[in-house]
């Protein structure tokens, strides 16, 4: 559904992406995750045909955005990082002007509006002023807006910034529902916990490079992300922090109120080795398991991190 | 009603919309009323009170100057407020972050740039139709003909056009709505007021060789300097009241009124900017989205960085 092949773009010197490949296949769900500055939103805006690309070739449905911007706009709904609406038009003016610019007759936008409304949770909502809805609200109104002409991809930077966790909740909810209905989404978000339960491939983007892309399972394996190991102790939890510091297979160690969080290298056998070992030191522990690594455990060891050339 | 949606395109019927929902627009219809109301009745209070002459009448010809007067505060406020209304459309559109999510729907761009100009004229036109009542003081003492009157606001409507196709197209060039209302007013300044004095300062020039020359040598009756003046705005306005004024721009030496001006100035008015009017229009419509300039290699593309509201890079 999405294709991209070795695409560039250059403000100056500057190189906001460089040489990115990337295939998306018809009903992913495709997690962009990079840092600030990454390139994420450079390659949402020219798949939305809002930027030229330097270089290269990106497709969406076959139709290459600089060629046939228009059959890819037919094929696309947009939500940007940043948005801005009509605070003066009601819920539903908002929903049909977008609409009546998609060249939707008034009659079937009749009767897609209340659906849309219903589908973001807004139905009550209809008659309000968009300058009286929250943030969250006017969140899910631009969702609507961006589903009005049945797009067959929903490119979305950064959906849930912003939000408080349960109009983050909300949205991920609706997300899942436009997974459901066979929407190709291409996501952007900071909060990789969230990106983590609907996406199906992520793709790491770093200083404008793919560092690394496909299922989040099988980036895990190749890159062998280190374990995290959980441990709970009844008390002198700060004592086994620092001793566990210096064990050999131990990288990495936290302390929080939650417990001890040890990046582990070993195997199942040293695993078991320093259970044995802690016990040994007297520490009474109450849980000890290894915690699911996450996307932002995959993350962080992708990333180099650092300032952008 | 059909009509109107057959019409009425989607950013037009938005743009109506929010311009009359907000209380900026009665506001600004009521100033602008009431200044040239207020300009209307001091110049019939000088007229009558503080008139040389003292003879505290009200004639045709003082209708008819107050006609002028009333055309000449209505053309500086035009002046004023076209830009104002003009030069934020899409930049103001950029500012608010709604921009981008325009530019991807199916609407063209030149549908996007002439709806938002043609709502911006309208409520400009609704302005100045509303001055109309100021103008019937007017006939109330003759001097001025129908035919004029409707020429006047012709060439109101021509001066409307130029400014907001100016201002629409800064408004697409620069980021910033300030920056493009900054630009739009130099430019109009120009336009009403340095050509004005570009006109005085080469016609003395001129007229300072011509009658240095021997007075038997036989020099051009008609100069290039009216050309200048055809480019005022307040030159053009003139030459529709007074169609001799043009003869007079041109006219350098031998007076000799009998012979036509090589153009009248409204007429050179028109011409020279309805070509900036379709010039600015066009690099607006071009401007608003990025366009890919085919190279002669096939499959290539030119770039043009075009800032379109999508934040960049990432």
């Amino acid at each position: 559904m999405i294709d991209i092949q070795h695409l560039s773009k250059r403000y100056g010197n500057f190189a906001a992406l460089k040489d990115i490949n990337l295939h998306i296949p018809e009903g992913t769900v495709f997690g962009f995750v990079g840092p600030n500055g990454a390139g994420k939103s450079t390659t949402m805006a020219i798949l939305a045909t809002l930027m030229l690309p330097t270089s290269g070739v990106a497709r969406v449905d076959g139709f290459d955005v600089t060629r046939h911007p228009k059959e890819v706009r037919k094929r696309i709904g947009y939500m940007p990082d940043f948005f801005g609406v009509y605070d003066q038009l009601k819920t539903t003016e908002y929903l049909h002007f977008y609409g009546a610019s998609y060249n939707i007759p008034r009659t079937e936008r009749e009767k897609l509006i209340p659906q849309l409304l219903e589908l973001v949770n807004l139905s009550d909502k209809r008659d309000v002023y968009v300058d009286g809805l929250s943030r969250g609200m006017k969140q899910r109104l631009c969702l609507a807006r961006c589903l009005i002409h049945d797009p067959k991809v929903l490119i979305l930077d950064e959906p849930a910034s912003g939000l408080d966790p349960r109009a983050r909740i909300e949205m991920r909810e609706i997300l899942k529902e436009l997974k459901q209905m066979g929407k190709t989404i291409i996501i952007s978000s900071h909060i990789l916990p969230e990106l983590a339960e609907m996406v199906d491939e992520i793709g790491v983007i770093e200083h404008g490079e793919m560092v690394a892309q496909g299922r989040v399972a099988d980036i895990q394996a190749r890159l062998r992300v280190k374990k995290v190991l959980h441990v709970r102790v009844m008390e002198r939890q700060e004592e086994l922090a620092a001793r566990l510091q210096d064990e050999a297979m131990v990288s990495a160690v936290l302390s929080d109120n939650t417990g001890v969080h040890v990046h582990f290298g070993g195997g199942d056998l040293e695993q078991v080795q320093l259970l044995q070992k802690i016990i040994s030191w007297g520490f009474a522990v109450i849980s000890f398991h290894e915690a699911q690594t996450n996307l932002e455990d995959v993350f962080l060891e992708i990333t180099k991190g650092g300032p952008a050339e | 009603m059909n009509w109107s949606r057959k019409w009425i395109n989607p950013v037009l019927d938005k743009e109506f919309r929010l311009r009359m929902r907000t209380p900026r627009s009665a506001i600004s219809l009521l100033a602008y009323v009431l200044v040239l109301g207020m300009i209307a009745l001091g110049y019939i209070y000088v007229s009558l009170y503080l008139g040389r002459q003292g003879n505290h009448a009200f004639n045709s010809g003082a209708g008819r100057m107050m006609f002028y007067v009333l055309s000449f505060a209505q053309l500086v406020l035009i002046a004023f407020m076209a830009p104002a209304l003009t030069a934020g459309v899409i930049s103001g559109e950029r500012e608010k972050q709604t921009l981008s999510m325009l530019l991807t729907t199916q609407q063209s761009s030149s549908t996007i740039i002439l709806s938002k100009l043609f709502s911006s004229l309208s409520f400009m036109t609704l302005i100045v139709v509303a001055t109309m009542p100021i103008y019937s003081i007017v006939f109330l003492y003759g001097g001025i003909s129908l035919k004029q009157m409707i020429y006047i606001f012709l060439f109101y409507l021509f001066v409307m056009l130029l400014l907001g196709s100016l201002g629409v197209m800064f408004s697409t060039l620069f980021k910033r709505t300030m920056i493009s209302v900054i630009v739009t007013y130099g430019v109009g300044l120009c336009i009403f007021l340095m050509t004005g004095l570009l006109y005085l300062f080469v016609m003395s020039i001129v007229q300072r060789n011509y009658f240095s020359m021997p007075t038997t040598a036989t020099g051009p009756t008609y100069s290039f300097v009216g050309y200048i003046l055809g480019l005022n705005p307040a030159g053009a306005l003139i030459s529709l009241f007074e169609p001799g004024f043009s003869k007079g721009a041109f006219l350098v030496r031998n007076g000799n009124l009998n012979s036509d001006a090589p153009i009248q100035l409204w007429q050179e008015f028109l011409l020279v900017y309805s070509v900036v009017i379709i010039g600015s229009l066009w690099i607006s419509i071009r401007k608003i989205r990025p366009v890919a300039k085919r190279k002669l290699r096939k499959g290539t593309y030119d770039a043009p960085s075009v800032e379109t509201g999508a934040s960049d890079p990432s």
